[in-house]
This record gives C-alpha cells, structure tokens and sequence, in this order.
C-alpha cells in the first residue's frame, strides 16, 4: 500500500498541476498537488497517481558511499 | 531504473553483510522489528534474513493497512455497495479481503454489484463525474502515505460541487499503532515479544518526516532508524541498528534521506490538516481500539463524508476461527505458528488478511519463504 516508484518527468502542466513521468519505457501522468516547484528531469516517488515527494540525487549518492565505506571498515578488519 | 537499481546490488549486499558480521556482539540478541510491510516483503524477496548472523531477527509489525482493516468495515462497505446501490471504488489491495460468512468485494461484484477498482482518487472523481445519476463512494484506506490523495479528492469534489461523490474513510496513523505495540502487554511484559529496535518507516516518513518518532526514541528508549523499501536500504538500517544498540544509543536516525526529511512533506500534511480529524478510537485487527489512532472527514467536509450521507453500521465482526493474523500482527506469532498457514489458507483462497494484501506477513512467508517451514533452513544457518 505505501509503495511508491522513482519516476522522472518528462513535462509538467501547470495549469492543471500535473506532470508527464516515465518509467523506464512506460509513461503516466500524475499529479503535482502534493509537491512545489518540481521542475523536467527532476525524479519523483510516485504513489496513487500523485507525486508524494522530490528525490535528492546528492543524498542517494551520499547513502550509497555510506554503504560502500560500511563494508571498507568491514574487509580492513577481517 | 534509476533510484531502484543502485539500491539492489550485488556486490554491496556482500559488504553490507560482512559489515553487519563483523560488527554485531555473538553474545547479543537483536531482534528488530520492521513496522512496514513493504520492509517485510524486501526481507523476503530478497532474502536478506539468511544474510544477517544468527542472533538478529526481524519481527514483523502491522503496517500493512488492508491487514489492520478490521472486517466490520469490510462488511460495511459490502453494505454500501449492496443495500445503498452505489458505485464503491477501491483500490486494488482491497478486492479480496475476506468480510464476514466468506464473501468478499470481488465475490459481490462477481455476483452483480458494482464494485470497481480504481488506480487513484481522481479515477473516482472521474466515474464520479461521468455517472451524475449514480453515488459514487471512495473506499479510502492507507497510512500517511495515501492520505494526501484522498485530501486532494474531497477538495477538488468541493471545488466541482460533485454532489454525487463521497468518501468512506478508514486512514490510520503510524505513530498511535508504534505506540500501540510499546504500550502491549507482550512487549511491556519481559520475555514474551522483545524488541530491541524498530525500522522506521518509509513512505509515512517522506509526509510525516522523521520529527514524530523522536519521542519513541526517548520515552522508549529503542532506536529508531528510516529505512527504505530497497533491500540495501534494509541491510544498510540492520547495520545503523546494531550500532545504535552495541552503542546503548537511543536515537532517530535516516537512512532514506533521499527522500525523508526531518520535518516530512509539509504541503501533504496542511492538506490532511485541512480535510480530516482524529478519530477518538478506532479498531485494528490484532492492536483492538487503539485511541486517536485514525482520520476521520471534518464536519466542513461533512457533504463528503459516506459515514454521514449512508448508514454504515460499526459492527464488530469475528474473525476465521483459527486465524491467527491479530498475533501476528502484534508481533507475538510467526505466520508458520498459524494452523491454517498453507493448508486452508494461502494467496489464492485467503481466510486471513495477512495472506491477501501483497504486504501482509503470511503472503511474503508463503510466497518466498515456505522453505522455512521445516525449520530446516534456520538450523542450518546457524
């Protein structure tokens, strides 16, 4: 129920407060009446039709240096 | 994709797991619970459980909204769609799960009524509008993460005057059911249900942020980590767990924070706000009357609200002799301690919520881990 889908848009309307996103080849629209100033090529988590929420590039990649240096201190002390 | 692919790798599972060796203390138990069904579906999916030594379990909680629904408001929607004609759209979650005498929403479409599933609110604002003649009631169920889009429904009804459209709500909220558990007498009680630590949630977290669990942290005293569905996600929070206990620490940490922020999605929440109110008490499968644990229309929306244009009874109903979804959804029970798990009851002919929804524990046991049945598997890992 609350799964949700990273999705990137590909054209906002205003006027109607919605946004094109594709999904690897699919595309949907869905609506932008939970979120500001979402802009194209921005990557949305899509849930029930509606944009729940912006995703951070800088933070997703931060988290995936997290993991990789979890494992570094891992291997240096086996 | 992007966002989902990153976060299923191969070679950082292997380290994140050696991480997770290396670091948790043999002669500790870490029993973690994942509140989130969709966390309990990446455990199972991706077998992550059998990458985690043996003194770290996860037990499962009861963030699945189509398995805390109690059957009263099942037999209360079957009640709409059949006695009050209207058209009952629902999402998809909800077709199958069992109502009182073994009916069903998919048995009472089957059998003439009209039941349609619908993708998002504004597909009901849609045959809403496209069958003027017709009530058209919106079955809402869901956490924090569904509820926006149900707020945004009634608002834009308002705003079309769409007399013909309402909503029967049945939104729940995370933080009173976590509390709910603390507050249990299996886990208060020492020695019946342990939790060490919870996964936090999600989706609920990117509207809600990450402010509200604090006070669980601290009153408390379990960490709290926000994980995402992704199975790293998962794995990389196992880790951020086990430091925070090795560390009698007690804190709220993120790990989503791609997504999560500490105040959550402030726009989503003005919107809940400005539709719905706390409900005084409302039931959960397995958790009973838990107190202003749910969303109920505000008497501004009141021309909105199913409850007030229709009679729904607020009947309590048994549930399957034998099911033993309410322990499982407490925690206290494992779906293979369950009687009827894989014999009567199984995905295709559900007698307990718990194996209908996708998120339910009995549906990722059953779909991915029967294997476990045996106990074989468990004593060979260890």
């Amino acid at each position: 129920m609350c799964l949700a889908v990273p999705a990137q848009v590909v054209a906002v309307d205003l006027a109607t407060e919605t946004a094109t996103v594709a999904l690897g080849e699919v595309r949907k629209d869905v609506s932008l009446a939970l979120v500001d100033d979402v802009g194209v090529d921005d990557f949305v988590l899509i849930h029930v039709g509606f944009a729940l929420n912006r995703i951070s590039p800088a933070e997703a990649e931060r988290t995936l240096e997290l993991m990789d240096a979890a494992g570094i201190v891992a291997e240096d002390n086996v | 994709m992007k966002y989902v692919d990153e976060f299923r790798q191969r070679g950082l599972a292997a380290k994140l797991a050696a991480a997770i060796a290396e670091e948790s203390d043999a002669a500790r138990e870490y029993r973690l619970m994942e509140f989130c069904g969709g966390h309990t579906h990446a455990i199972f999916r991706y077998g992550i459980q059998d990458l985690m030594p043996a003194n770290l379990t996860f037990v499962h909680g009861p963030g699945c909204p189509v398995c805390v629904l109690p059957m009263g408001r099942i037999d209360s929607a079957i009640k709409l769609a059949v006695e009050d004609d209207v058209i009952l759209c629902i999402y998809g979650d909800l077709l199958r799960v069992p109502g009182s005498g073994r009916t069903s929403l998919m048995k009472i479409k089957a059998s003439g009524g009209d039941v349609r599933m619908v993708y998002s609110t504004s597909d009901a604002l849609a045959i809403a509008r496209d069958n003027p003649g017709r009530q058209v009631v919106f079955f809402a169920i869901g956490f924090e993460t569904t509820t926006p889009a149900t707020a945004v429904a009634i608002r834009q009804a308002e705003a079309e005057s769409l007399e013909n459209f309402s909503v029967f709500c049945n939104h729940v909220l995370t933080p009173a059911a976590i509390q709910n558990i603390l507050d249990s007498p299996e886990v208060r009680e020492i020695g019946t249900v342990r939790i060490d630590g919870f996964f936090g949630p999600s989706h609920v977290s990117s509207v809600i942020g990450s402010r509200p669990y604090e006070f669980f942290a601290e009153e408390y005293q379990k960490p709290v980590v926000i994980a995402g569905f992704e199975p790293l996600d998962v794995m990389h929070s196992a880790l951020m767990l086990v430091r925070q206990i090795n560390e009698g620490r007690h804190e709220v940490e993120n790990e989503y924070t791609r997504v999560v922020t500490r105040d959550g999605n402030l726009k989503a929440q003005r919107l809940v706000a400005e539709v719905f109110e706390l409900r005084r008490e409302f039931e959960w499968r397995g958790l009973g009357r838990v107190p202003y644990s749910a969303l109920r229309i505000k008497p501004a929306y009141a021309a909105f609200d199913a409850e007030r244009r229709f009679v729904v009874p607020d009947r309590a109903a048994k549930d399957v002799k034998g099911c033993e979804c309410p322990a499982i959804l407490r925690g206290a029970a494992k779906p293979t301690d369950c009687r009827l798990f894989g014999t009567v009851c199984t995905p295709d002919n559900p007698m307990g919520s718990c194996m209908v929804s996708s998120e339910g524990a009995c549906a990722a046991y059953y779909s991915y881990g029967r294997f476990r049945q045996s106990g074989t598997a468990t004593e060979a890992a260890a």
